[in-house]
């Protein structure tokens, strides 16, 4: 059955590919809409990005991407649409930075301890929208949205003077109490003068490699899978679907937890007004574009992160930097549409072939017998 | 295709029926040929194009507002024909009255058994103008009287100049009803045949190109050992309305081991909501399950499972299958934590996959592979998987729902010797069919269910399909007991030779999946 696992390989890269594709000629379009040479503008995007700056800078920006693309793919592997992603990351790391700043231990005890509690916050966050669903019926849409609200304004009421929040020396901005020198984690150096890779990116790809594992390889990867792809079959084979929903929430919600850690781990060592958001959508975004595969979503997230770095450069170049916006979101639409197409054609191409490779035994068969009649 | 005929099509599931009716119904396109009508070559675009050229589908399942009256339920999507008042109940009423359909225009649907909303169904078609009607496996939700009530009323039909295309495995009937008969196998047309002289035996082997199987199953290996008791299992569900509705009342049986207990009833009669409380999806109110002498009434289903409860689910899309993933996962699927699919929590795909191969072997699943999808093999392939997936685990009870529900003929024979085989070695087996053929010729015992009772139990060895159809739609109940001529007129047809019977007669029962729509995938 080789035959058919290629093409099942084939149709999974034509997918992506034509998503993308088809979004970079719709932004050559609203290019040109704008009054801009769109051709010189994917030109300078690619010299920019493959620069040896870029490329850490793609890297970095890639692991945090990576992560939030895993969390938003666990959920998706068994239909439940976390959008809280995003809340439950700042959560996560708010708690992570205050718990991290008010302690001083030995690196391989703070460091555990820091990431740990962003996962717990994390899982909990998530938990909560887990448990509603369950018990109230509520959807995990509705609940996680108004969740991310939510974690917002926790966040905004603890994050001040004589909370948790801390006046830098300067006097300038309130953050979470910084880490201290133990707490920071190990980066790789590639030239003395630039920036480093974050360490985290491990931790990103151990992740990476559990989630395959556990999806693939075990029997609980199979009774979450099981549930996505059908709840009723699953509650016929016997999987405890609600026990499901809440422990997938759960897990996705720990992986939330990790989203933040490479930026307060490796780069900015403290939570504050500046901490990055938003990504738990874009998490959204690469655990589509990457199929809720683990290699998927690292190809996802370093495209992500590509573009964000050559639009950087688009700016300074006299082009609008909202053009970025503009690609990224095509290509989400682009991907959403090529994979259903996809998906049914090579469905639709497999019961044909099954049916004409069936038909050709039975030929077969009954030719024999008046062969041999 | 003569007018003012009824004329049969008959074939095996998978034959290719469905599809030439939806050619015909203008819902797929052919990739050559043509269609004439009255002499004109026409081709269809969409249902309208074919309504217009008055041609009317009667689809297998009803698609009928429940909520709505009759009236509302006809005019809607035609109320530029009659208007919505009066104009149109007349209409429905004059029709109603020409072909003998007896419908109350204001009768709400939901209130309706299933043979009002049949005829709901043709009254429909007539209405938007159809002078030729295809009606699709109609008989396969009747019990025989309501089947004989339909012919009658095909016979008006055809008695007013209109013409039907009736499509049924059922071959007993379709030698009653129709005047031309065509027969197709493969996707192709393999002969026609008069019914005037042709036995249902001659039919169908031309259907299937091979010798007839039957479900006759008489040395018993009925034991005193119980495997499964049931006792007062009661279960209420709210429905849409919002009032509590008992679904199951004080339903009590045991089935022994190597006894196989068939259950009969029109469907929606509490049949699905049994089967559930029993693998533990559903939780009764009241009432207990004991397998093998321990009481499973709060085990959980993965636990019911593994104690050997195999399940053949009446809708194998819906709890049987997953239909995208490959066939070695859905080999796994409901056995996770059994060997060979794994070993301590981890999946042994290795194993797994060499076991579905086997399976694929064993029983016969026409698959090019392992790894192709499940939604890609025919409805009687996927029901041979799920059988020997099910048959993998050595189950002590087997609860067998509409087990060759849209199977072809030849895997129909295949299942139900696997289930007289684990019979004989001690297996248990809870059946539930609408084919009563299998029922009385697979059961030990039989059990009618009617609105969630267990109505009237009888002995299949003296049992006929009237007495069971009678039973099922509440009109008898108790021990039923064949009566004198019956019986008499029985054993005269066994005596005449049992090709002739409409025991022998094994058609292959529709797949009613809602979502296809009788669509044999």
């Amino acid at each position: 059955m080789k035959k058919f696992d290629k093409e099942r390989l084939l149709l999974g890269l034509a997918a992506p590919l034509l998503a993308i594709v088809a979004a970079f000629l719709v932004t050559a379009v609203v290019l040109l809409a704008t009054g801009k040479e769109p051709f010189s503008a994917f030109g300078i995007m690619f010299d920019y990005g493959v620069k040896s700056d870029s490329q850490v800078y793609i890297l970095n920006k890639a692991t945090t991407y990576y992560l939030a693309g895993l969390a938003v793919a666990v959920g998706f592997r068994m239909n439940l649409f976390n959008i809280g992603v995003d809340g439950q990351y700042r959560l996560a790391a708010f708690f992570a930075a205050a718990v991290g700043g008010a302690l001083t231990l030995p690196g391989f005890l703070q460091i555990p301890l820091i990431i740990l509690t962003a996962m717990i916050v994390g899982a909990m966050w998530a938990g909560i929208a887990g448990v509603l669903k369950v018990t109230r019926g509520v959807s995990e849409v509705v609940s996680t949205i108004m969740l991310n609200m939510i974690a917002t304004a926790i966040i905004g009421y603890l994050l001040q003077q004589g909370r948790l929040g801390h006046l830098d020396s300067a006097g300038t901005k309130v953050a979470t109490k910084p880490l201290p020198e133990s707490a920071h984690f190990f980066s790789f150096t590639t030239q003395p003068d630039a920036d480093p890779i974050w360490g985290f990116i491990v931790i990103a790809a151990i992740a990476g490699v559990a989630y395959w594992f556990i999806l693939s390889r075990t029997r609980f990867g199979f009774d979450l899978r099981t549930v996505g792809a059908s709840e009723s079959a699953a509650d016929a084979s016997g999987v405890n679907v609600k026990k499901m929903v809440i422990t997938s929430m759960l897990i996705s919600g720990l992986v939330a937890g990790l989203i933040g850690m490479p930026t307060l781990l490796n780069d900015s060592y403290e939570y504050g007004g500046d901490f990055p958001t938003g990504i738990g959508f874009t998490g959204i975004a690469i655990a589509l574009l990457g199929r809720n595969h683990p290699v998927g979503i690292a190809l996802g997230a370093l495209l992500w992160g590509f573009l964000e770095r050559g639009t950087g450069k688009l700016e300074f170049e006299g082009y609008d930097k909202e053009i970025v916006g503009v690609i990224q979101g095509v290509i989400v639409l682009c991907v959403v549409i090529a994979y259903e197409v996809v998906r049914r054609y090579g469905l639709k191409r497999q019961q044909r072939q099954v049916g004409a490779k069936l038909a050709a035994q039975a030929a077969n068969n009954s030719e024999k017998q008046e062969v041999s009649a | 295709m003569r007018r003012g005929t009824v004329h049969a099509l008959v074939g095996e599931n998978g034959a290719g029926k469905s599809t030439l009716m939806k050619i015909l119904y203008g819902m797929q396109k052919p990739d050559e040929g043509t269609i004439a009508i009255d002499g004109e070559q026409v081709s269809f675009n969409s249902p309208g194009d074919a309504i217009a050229r008055g041609i009317g589908m009667v689809h297998q399942h009803f698609m009928l507002a429940d909520y709505l009256t009759v009236l509302e339920n006809v005019v809607l999507g035609s109320e530029k024909l009659y208007g919505i008042g009066d104009k149109a109940r007349a209409k429905i009423k004059e029709i109603s009255d020409a072909y003998g359909l007896n419908i109350r225009p204001d009768a709400v649907v939901e209130d309706l058994g299933v043979a009002d909303r049949q005829r709901i169904e043709i009254l429909k078609v007539l209405y938007r103008g159809a002078r030729t009607l295809i009606l699709d496996e109609p008989t396969a939700v009747l019990v025989p009287q309501e089947v004989d009530a339909l012919f009658e009323n095909l016979r008006e039909l055809k008695s007013e100049g209109l013409t039907v295309i009736f499509i049924s495995h059922k071959l007993g009937e379709v030698l009653s009803v129709a005047d031309d008969i065509t027969v197709i196998r493969r996707g192709t047309t393999v002969g026609t045949a008069d019914p005037a002289n042709t036995t249902p035996k001659q039919l169908a082997e031309l259907m299937v190109g091979s010798e007839l199987p039957s479900p006759e199953t008489r040395e018993s290996t009925v034991t005193t050992t119980p495997m499964l008791t049931v006792s007062d299992l009661k279960l209420s569900a709210i429905d849409p309305d919002g009032v509590a509705r008992s679904v199951l009342d004080d339903i009590a049986f045991t089935i022994h081991k190597g006894e196989v207990l068939g259950i009969a009833g029109v469907e929606g009669n509490g049949q699905a909501e049994l089967v559930e409380a029993i693998m533990g999806m559903r939780t009764p109110d009241a009432g207990a399950v004991t397998l093998d002498g321990t009481d499973i009434s709060t085990t959980p289903t993965r636990k019911r499972r593994e104690d050997g409860i195999g399940y053949i689910p009446e809708d194998r899309h819906k709890h049987g299958l997953l239909l995208e993933s490959p066939l070695w996962e859905n080999r796994i699927l409901g056995h996770v934590t059994e060997k060979p699919n794994s070993n301590k929590g981890l999946l042994d795909l290795k194993a797994a996959r060499a076991d579905t191969q086997r399976i694929v072997r064993e029983y016969d699943v026409r698959t090019p592979g392992i790894d192709v999808t499940a939604a890609s093999l025919s409805g009687g392939n996927q029901q041979k998987l799920i059988v020997g997936r099910e048959m993998s685990h050595k189950p002590k009870l087997l609860i067998a729902a509409h087990p060759t529900r849209g199977v072809d003929v030849g895997a129909q024979a295949q299942i139900w010797d696997q289930i007289r085989e684990a019979r004989r070695d001690g297996l248990a087996v809870l059946l539930i069919s609408a084919d009563l053929d299998e029922l009385i010729g697979l059961s030990d015992t039989l059990r009618v269910m009617y609105r969630g009772r267990l109505v009237a139990d009888a002995d299949p060895a003296t049992v006929t399909p009237e007495e069971l159809g009678s039973a099922m739609t509440g009109a008898a109940t108790g021990h039923l007991e064949a009566s004198a001529e019956d019986l008499a007129q029985a054993q005269a047809e066994a005596a005449a030779g049992r090709e002739d019977a409409p025991g022998t007669v094994t058609g292959t029962a529709p797949d009613t999946d809602p979502r296809t729509g009788g669509e044999d995938r």
